[in-house]
């Protein structure tokens, strides 16, 4: 014989608390359990996915620096940073939740398979509960996906392809840095106001995910200036000279070159352009330009007095004078002594977002974490008001369009800030046929374990 | 007929650099019967020989300057090259300026001198292991370098900029009778170009024409009877290993303007020179030259858009679909010399 405990009063009570919280929102009835790798102890540990070896090695050390300074930050060491700039006032310095920030590394060497490699044992291994960093397109989609599948948070590091959070968009993955469209975005009125409306461009193009979709988006923008595409080229990753792809653009009847190329690559392309004499050249009647879509001063650098006069976009820069930017660049000059690059500060800032969504949400659960940030309006870390918008997890701020300075005032003043293109122009529907169509879904947030 | 014309430049001094290599690659293989994969790190440290020297002639103090700031708004440091101090800043620019062709003269005794230090700390070791071994143990040597000149020069290429009279490019095409900008060449190209003739004629000289060369050449013929004769032939083969190796770094210093140094960029040759090495003939010194250029134009042609656009990847294949065509026909290569890697 059995004796049931249900009665019509207990499940009518059970019913209407759970019907209570399914309607609130994720975040306000997470649990810190039933997800991978909920915290336990007194601490929680993050883990750094950066290029340690590689062709990205600079920008990579220059990210771990900026998580390092970051997790200093979060645990109350130091002069706390945009901590004191950040909108939300949330992190006090104690950790995340009154949890001790630990982190790991792991080494990306800008290769897809490696960079999942280290984030699967970070994550298995080491009980990583978010995983951030890149300074690769084919790398950050690589590892959001395995994020997505193992029920982790995703905190992109620099990756501008517009599909991280296009196409390739994914519910756990989260990106704070720009990308291509709004560099086409950006600097196609700037090129326009600069060069005029009737020129010919050339692009040479590297070819893999993130060359094609830079490439895309700044044809789409100055063709629809009037620009002309007389050819687009493309040209392996693993290039060095690029002499044989320049030679033939002064007599194909463009009067601009565009270099869609990061890295070496474009430290060697405009090299070679230069060398070539492009710079001093005329075609149709006007002075011939080179243009690079994105640019970075660790780049800059190495492209020596050849990035002069030349226009690009980026998504931030050291010298900006806003209160955020400036805290950030006093507290990393003055821990590494020398001014942090636009790989760093995204990559900063990335990581006090999360700790912010995460003790705003009260819970380490991914998809808690998720809503927290979803539609989440911040300000005070160095690219004025940001959304971080829902629909594709892609924050939208001003963006920078920068110019190669012609007197540099030392090693590190290499780019001047032409204009701050507003959000409103860079701002996109999240279905824009560039980003993926309307096929393009962030699918379900998964908590994981 | 202009892009032709321009191609074929372009080859030359892409074909330059291969044939240097391969030459010295040929060198090592032909007196010591050594398959060195460490060639192109060899390629790779005569470019950050280059970096140094410009490193070195750059060294500065510092000054404050007190009308100025940095970046954290502190007074601004100066540096001040010692060169401007001694020579006063003109003539020090002027030195800066010319780090490269200077970095000839630092590369040369360093370079023999990395030589001498592989061979007698490592390879010879190697001599009479397979030639599997050696490939294994000069390839890890590769990496390791690289990842030393990593660690003290970080990942990013390193701009090395030649001297502001050889900045520019040459109107080739005037002389030719086409419209003025029509071909176009960078006046370091050209340097380069000539100067990789300079030392490919300077090596064979030294080879036909003086006793030394004489006796390294019977060597290369006839090891054992050469040794019969009372000559030790080992450390001539050791001084070759080292003048391979100043040939390398020679070709690597003046191709740091050309390709902004980077630790990688030895390996990026490696493969094609040996691709060289083969198509030319195995110990064949002339067929390595030739094979070089002839691999440096066609890859330049494979790199035309309209070829690209008809056979897209082409410009990736072309050197290997070459050597295999060459290889079926010829197997030996094109000057290959009977019983070479043939037992």
């Amino acid at each position: 014989m059995s004796k049931s405990n249900f009665t019509r009063r207990g499940v009518l009570k059970t019913g209407a608390l759970a019907g209570a919280g399914l309607t609130l929102p994720t975040y306000l009835r997470a649990q810190d359990s039933g997800f991978t790798n909920a915290p336990t102890g007194d601490s929680v540990t993050l883990g750094f996915n950066v290029p340690q070896t590689g062709p990205y090695a600079d920008e990579g050390a220059d990210e771990l620096r900026a998580y390092e300074l970051a997790v200093e930050h979060l645990n109350g060491g130091g002069d706390g940073g945009m901590l004191n700039t950040f909108s939300s006032k949330v992190l006090d310095g104690t950790g995340i939740m009154g949890k001790r920030v630990d982190y790991v590394t792991g080494d990306t060497q800008t290769k897809s398979d490696a960079a999942r490699a280290s984030a699967r044992s970070m994550i298995e291994k080491d009980g990583a509960v978010m995983i951030t960093g890149g300074s690769s397109s084919g790398v950050a989609v690589a590892v959001q996906a395995l994020c997505q599948e193992a029920g982790v948070i995703f905190m992109a590091g620099l990756t501008h392809s517009n599909d991280t959070t296009g196409k390739d968009r994914k519910a756990n993955g989260f990106r704070h840095f720009f990308n291509s469209y709004m560099s086409g975005a950006a600097l196609a009125p700037v090129l326009a106001n600069a060069y005029g409306t009737d020129r010919k461009a050339y692009h040479l193009t590297a070819d893999y995910n993130w060359g094609y979709t830079t490439e895309e988006a700044v044809r789409s923008s100055t063709e629809a200036m009037g620009w002309e595409t007389v050819n687009a080229v493309k040209t392996p990753l693993t290039q060095t000279d690029f002499s044989s792809y320049i030679a033939p653009v002064l007599n194909s009847g463009a009067d601009v070159l565009v270099l869609n190329h990061y890295g070496g690559n474009m430290v060697n392309s405009l090299t070679n352009a230069v060398q070539f004499g492009l710079r001093d050249a005329m075609a149709n009647g006007k002075n011939f330009e080179i243009v690079v879509p994105l640019y970075s001063r660790l780049m800059a650098r190495g492209a020596g007095a050849n990035v002069k006069g030349i226009y690009g976009s980026t998504n931030w820069h050291w010298s900006l004078q806003d209160e955020g930017s400036q805290a950030f660049v006093r507290s990393f000059g003055e821990k590494y002594g020398f001014p942090p690059s636009q790989a760093a500060h995204t990559c900063y800032v990335q990581t006090l977002l999360y700790a912010d969504a995460v003790t705003r949400a009260g819970s380490f659960a991914p998809c808690a974490v998720a809503e927290a940030l979803e539609g989440y309006e911040f300000d005070g870390l160095g690219n004025g008001p940001t959304l971080y918008r829902a629909e594709d997890h892609q924050c939208f701020k001003d963006v920078l369009v920068v110019r190669g300075k012609e007197n540099p005032q030392s090693e590190f003043d290499l780019l001047e800030i032409v204009e701050v293109t507003p959000v409103e122009q860079v701002t996109y529907a999240p279905d824009h046929p560039q980003m993926g169509g309307a096929a393009a879904t962030l699918g379900t947030c998964n908590n994981g374990a | 007929m202009d892009q032709i014309i321009v191609q074929i430049l372009n080859g030359l001094d892409k074909g330059s650099a291969y044939a240097l290599i391969a030459l010295g690659l040929t060198l090592i293989f032909g007196t010591l019967g050594v398959v060195n994969f460490a060639h192109g790190a060899l390629f790779m440290l005569g470019s950050f020989c280059a970096v140094i020297m410009s490193r070195i002639l750059s060294a500065s103090h510092t000054v404050i300057d007190e009308t100025r700031t940095d970046f954290l708004g502190n007074p601004l440091k100066v540096d001040v090259p010692y060169v401007y101090d001694w020579f006063g800043e003109a003539a020090g620019q002027t030195i800066i300026d010319w780090a490269v062709p200077i970095s000839i003269l630092f590369a040369i005794p360093v370079m023999i001198g990395v030589g001498f230090i592989m061979e007698r700390g490592l390879i010879k070791h190697f001599y009479k292991r397979p030639h599997a071994d050696q490939i294994l143990v000069t390839f890890g040597l590769a990496i390791v370098l690289q990842e030393v000149i990593k660690y003290f020069f970080g990942a990013n290429p390193i701009q090395t900029p030649a001297p502001e009279a050889f900045t520019g490019s040459l109107d080739f095409g005037v002389w030719l009778g086409f419209d003025p900008l029509t071909i176009m060449y960078p006046y370091w190209r050209l340097v380069y170009f000539l100067f990789a003739a300079l030392i490919i004629a300077a090596v064979f000289a030294f080879l036909q024409f003086t006793t030394f060369g004489m006796v390294v050449r019977a060597g290369m013929a006839d090891r054992e009877t050469v040794g019969i004769l009372g000559i030790d032939i080992d450390k001539r083969f050791t001084l070759m290993f080292g003048i391979a190796a100043a040939v390398a770094g020679l070709a690597g210093v003046m191709y740091a303007p050309i390709v902004a140094p980077n630790y990688h960029m030895g390996m990026d040759f490696l493969v094609l020179s040996f691709v060289v090495v083969v198509v030319g003939g195995m110990g064949s010194l002339p067929g390595a030259v030739a094979a070089g250029f002839l691999l440096g134009i066609l890859e330049s042609f494979a790199s035309m858009p309209w070829m690209v656009d008809k056979l897209p990847g082409i410009n990736q294949i072309i050197i290997y679909l070459v050597a295999i065509i060459i290889l079926l026909t010829r197997p030996r290569g094109l000057m290959g010399r009977k019983g070479v890697m043939e037992d």
